[in-house]
């Protein structure tokens, strides 16, 4: 069956996973895209040329300020990459060496680790975000911080559940015997066999992010103006609904793309990574 | 009571006391002086001095934290600094409409969930199945609040059957209330269920792979007969632990749905609080969002030791 | 009339490498009180079989050929009617008796389930029929074990369980796959008694699937033994132990442990290695033409290869194999009439296995 095939082989044939794949690139083919060129400056105000309609000049027309949309939205892609990057990357730095910590030294080291995720687990991502804010003051930084923190226990059980089970293994029995130390078990055989599974759920937290940047900038306490965002351009959007209803549907739509891509791709990629586990999709 | 429920409860104590200390960290330790960021960077000292000491912020953080807690544990909540009225006088009218809200939308993505699930499961890799695949992919993608400004195009603005938010309040009657918690508690629904209807889905194809099924069916049990007695309740043991933990995610949707609906309930009132800098009310506030989450949680927990024999008998 | 007769049934399976056949061509016939045995290695079809006559091959499964039932072919049955055999007139027995108990009922409840759904029993006379049962089988203190859950049993018990809620409804056919594979040594010799003494008084015929020899060899009339998909060697269990016939039943015969053998051995060597049969089980989407074993055999020639072997008769051992060992009681001549084996080479692999 499908194990004979190579993995680049499952890749092409994986439905999903070539959707994910596009959808993923285009996200981040636009960001990067935008930093050396975008139609028009996105931040550039035209009064005079507002609520445009779409026209070759403007592909989807112009916002209430005359900014050209396509080219916010572009520039936006960079906004929620950056945003998805350092929440994600934080929430994988400690989240991972918390969960190989714990797995390492179990006993009261995991018993209170995991105490602690489960704790963070009952406690809103958005919370934290707000009372962040509440006392610092709104801004990108402190979303970043807030998402990336709440990605924490999400690594941390993942990494631990996983990194327990290598640890049961044989060839890590054999490492102990042979009288390797914990720390050099853990680098040398348990975080290789455990990265197939931290790379599904990193996509999957990306995503994520993305979501919860979105939110909170549509919530006037994420990324502050002139920095173009697209959570940010729904709230503006909303306000002109009755007269301007397309604006309040590109920005989702952005959104919506990039958080399915990723949410496919991460699908995609456990199937392909483990064919085993492939059969319920 | 089994042990199980005995550690469960201690559990439910100790993660109610954590969130406690950690809000009031967060509001103590962070930079920023409570009164500074009440008044704002550009008051005069003396003013700011005053408010300190009418905060009793110049006594020992230990001292403030338990009369904070012995304040909460006996209904006496802190007082707002905008307002100048108590947070439970705040809370009050606020509470029913976020409470009804939350309630309605966990009940549709219950059913959501359960139904679409069910269904997708019994189609397994039909084309029934793939379309609720499908469908509930893209509704896992979507933002709820941009899920929300749809609705309101749609039925608001083109359609004209709901008003674009706003509440009228229980006391004018109850259709008039209940109908402007509907899109919203759709848009806070949708995203949830989509995630717990492919949740059910692969709990209920992952029982249906179980040797008791095969036992069943060996039995003369029909296949439909199977899934109800045999599959569907023990499919349901993971699908009830996400629902409780999905539940911390609706309770945030419901402050960001309810500003696209402009509804006056507690999530829109923290918002509010946040950028009137009022302190006192945001920090109660977020303990009271926690706590409701400890305690679903908790029953969810409760309900597990229903479902599941072995929990009742052994200590897990 | 015969309680079973099974025609030239096959399963095939689609699989991502194309179709596979799971059995191919089984045939034999089961009269009430005759127990055959279907031996062979894992993935060699012997579920695979019990399961096609059950009627519960997996969706990606068709089965071809016939299964008759006191004559009705059950591979036309509708599902609806299907439901009504299953459970009530052949009835299952699986390995794993940690998870084929639903975990959430109690022991009562799922005993009494087939007989309030087969013979319309009420929920109080459902619990009685179930104490009773659960005092046929052997369980002690069966008043108390009615309202327990599976997890509050031992792994013997809960086969106990699991034959008392095959017994409920008085099948015809009790198909017992790898019953005791799963529980220890000690438990597995009281099990299989208890199936064995249950199928004699209750006058049911059975199916028993092992990988076992051993199992088999104190347990069943006749044997089938099973290799790829197919019969490769079937006749009386007396007659198959005494001449191993077919390349594969002497290989599978030679990997057995046996007791005592350290002891008889004069070379001096301090231990005998266990025989293996060299080469691994074929995979079932890609099977040989010819002989499904010529890959394994010792004895391959090109005929082999070229078409599947026939079930033939075996022959008549020569002289001096047979005339002094044939166990008492059974007449040699019957041994022989039908004993069958498909293999090409059946002179030569018995005349390598008496100069062994």
């Amino acid at each position: 069956m499908g194990a004979n095939l190579t993995f680049v082989q499952r890749c092409i044939r994986h439905r999903s996973f070539v959707a994910g794949g596009i959808l993923s690139g285009a996200l981040v083919g636009i960001a990067l895209l935008s930093v050396v060129w975008t139609p028009h400056n996105p931040i550039k105000m035209n009064i005079r040329g507002r609520f445009a309609d779409p026209t070759w000049n403007h592909l989807l027309g112009t916002d209430q300020f005359g900014r050209d949309i396509l080219s916010i939205i572009m520039s936006g892609a960079q906004n929620s990459i950056t945003v998805g990057v350092v929440a994600v990357g934080i929430g994988l730095f400690f989240g991972v060496s918390l969960g190989l910590l714990a797995s390492a030294r179990r006993g009261w080291w995991e018993e209170i680790i995991m105490r602690m995720s489960d704790f963070m687990f009952a406690f809103p991502a958005i919370l934290l975000a707000i009372m962040l804010v509440a006392t610092i003051g709104p801004g990108a930084v402190n979303a970043i911080v807030a998402i990336g923190i709440f990605s924490i226990p999400v690594f941390a059980r993942l990494t631990r559940g996983a990194a327990n089970a290598v640890w049961a293994r044989e060839f890590v029995l054999a490492a102990r015997a042979a009288g390797k130390g914990r720390f050099r078990i853990t680098v040398e055989h348990i975080l290789p066999n455990i990265v197939s599974v931290l790379v599904v759920q990193t996509t999957i937290q990306f995503a994520l992010a993305i979501l919860a940047e979105a939110a909170l900038s549509y919530l006037g306490i994420g990324s502050q103006p002139p920095t173009p965002s697209w959570g940010r351009m729904l709230s503006e959007a909303q306000t002109m609904i009755f007269l301007n209803p397309w604006l309040a549907v590109y920005p989702g739509l952005a959104i919506a793309m990039s958080v399915l891509g990723l949410n496919l791709l991460g699908d995609g990629l456990r199937d392909v990574i483990d064919p085993r586990l492939a059969r319920e999709r | 009571m089994s042990l199980f429920l005995v550690k469960r409860f201690i559990t439910f104590l100790a993660t109610l006391f954590g969130a406690t200390i950690l809000t009031f960290l967060a509001l103590e330790i962070l930079p920023g002086d409570p009164a500074l960021v009440i008044l704002g960077v550009d008051a005069p000292d003396s003013a700011v001095e005053a408010l300190r000491l009418e905060m009793g912020l110049d006594r020992p953080a230990i001292e403030r934290y338990f009369d904070w807690i012995s304040g909460l544990l006996q209904g006496r909540f802190g007082t707002s600094y905008t307002y100048s009225v108590s947070v439970l006088e705040l809370l009050e009218a606020r509470l029913g409409i976020t409470i009804p809200l939350a309630l309605m939308a966990m009940v549709l993505s219950v059913v959501m969930a359960l139904s679409l699930g069910l269904y997708a499961a019994s189609q397994h890799n039909k084309r029934g199945d793939v379309t609720v695949m499908g469908v509930s992919q893209l509704g896992i993608s979507v933002p709820n609040f941009w899920l929300a400004l749809l609705l309101i195009l749609l039925f608001a603005v083109h359609l004209r059957w709901f008003s674009a938010g706003g509440f009228p309040g229980w006391e004018n009657g109850v259709w008039p209330a209940f109908k402007a918690l509907i899109l919203p508690s759709i848009a806070l629904a949708t995203v949830q269920g989509a995630i717990l209807a492919r949740f059910t889905r692969s709990a209920i194809l992952e029982t249906m792979r179980e040797d008791y099924v095969r036992t069943a069916r060996a039995k003369g049990l029909t296949r439909r007969a199977t899934l109800w007695k045999h599959v569907l309740r023990n499919a349901l043991i993971p699908v009830v632990t996400i629902m409780g933990l999905q539940f911390a995610n609706l309770l945030a949707g419901t402050i960001v749905v309810e500003n696209v609906f402009a509804l006056p309930g507690v999530g829109r009132l923290i918002l509010q609080s946040i950028s009137q800098r009022d302190v006192v009310v945001v920090r109660d506030l977020v303990v009271l969002l926690a706590a409701m989450v400890v305690i679903v949680n908790f029953f969810v927990d409760l309900l597990y030791a229903v479902i599941d024999p072995r929990l009742k008998a052994h200590d897990i | 009339m015969t309680l079973l007769s099974v025609e030239n049934l096959s399963v095939t399976l689609n699989t991502m490498g194309g179709p596979a056949r799971a059995v191919r061509d089984m045939t034999f016939t089961l009269e009430r009180g005759e127990t055959l045995g279907l031996v062979g290695e894992s993935g060699c079809g012997k579920s695979m079989t019990a399961l096609a006559l059950m009627g519960l091959l997996p969706e990606t499964a068709r089965a071809s050929g016939a299964v008759r039932l006191e004559g009705e072919n059950l591979l036309e049955y509708s599902e609806a009617a299907m439901c009504r055999v299953r459970g009530n007139r052949i009835a299952m027995v699986f390995q794993e008796p940690m998870t084929s108990l639903n975990p959430l009922h109690t022991v009562g409840h799922q005993i009494g389930e087939a007989l309030s759904l087969h013979r319309k029993l009420g929920r109080g006379e459902a619990q009685k029929e179930a104490l009773r049962l659960l005092e046929v089988v052997g369980i002690p203190d069966a008043g108390k074990r009615l309202g327990n859950y599976p997890h509050q049993l031992s792994g013997g018990q809960r086969q106990r369980v699991m034959i008392a809620m095959a017994l409920s409804c008085g099948p015809d056919l009790l198909i017992a796959d790898e019953p005791t594979t799963a529980l220890d040594v000690t438990i597995q010799k009281q099990i299989l008694d208890l199936i064995r003494n249950l199928v004699n008084d209750l006058g049911m015929a059975m199916i028993l699937i092992s990988h076992d020899l051993g199992v088999i060899a104190q347990s069943v009339d006749r044997v089938h033994v099973m290799y790829g998909g197919g019969t490769v060697e079937s006749g009386p269990t007396a007659a198959i132990f005494e001449h191993l016939s077919h390349p594969y039943t002497q290989g599978l015969f030679a990997a057995m442990p046996k007791l005592g053998q350290r002891a008889k051995r004069k070379d001096g060597a301090k231990r005998q290695r266990l025989n293996t049969i060299p080469g691994v089980v074929p995979e079932l989407a890609d099977l040989p033409a010819g002989c499904t074993f010529a890959e394994r055999c010792g004895l391959v020639t090109d005929e082999c290869r070229a078409a599947p072997p026939p079930l033939t008769s075996v022959a008549p051992p020569a002289g001096n194999a047979s005339s002094g060992n044939a166990s008492a009681g059974i007449a040699p001549a019957r041994i022989v009439e039908d004993h069958f084996a498909a293999c090409v080479h059946l002179d030569e692999a018995r005349a390598r296995l008496n100069s062994a």
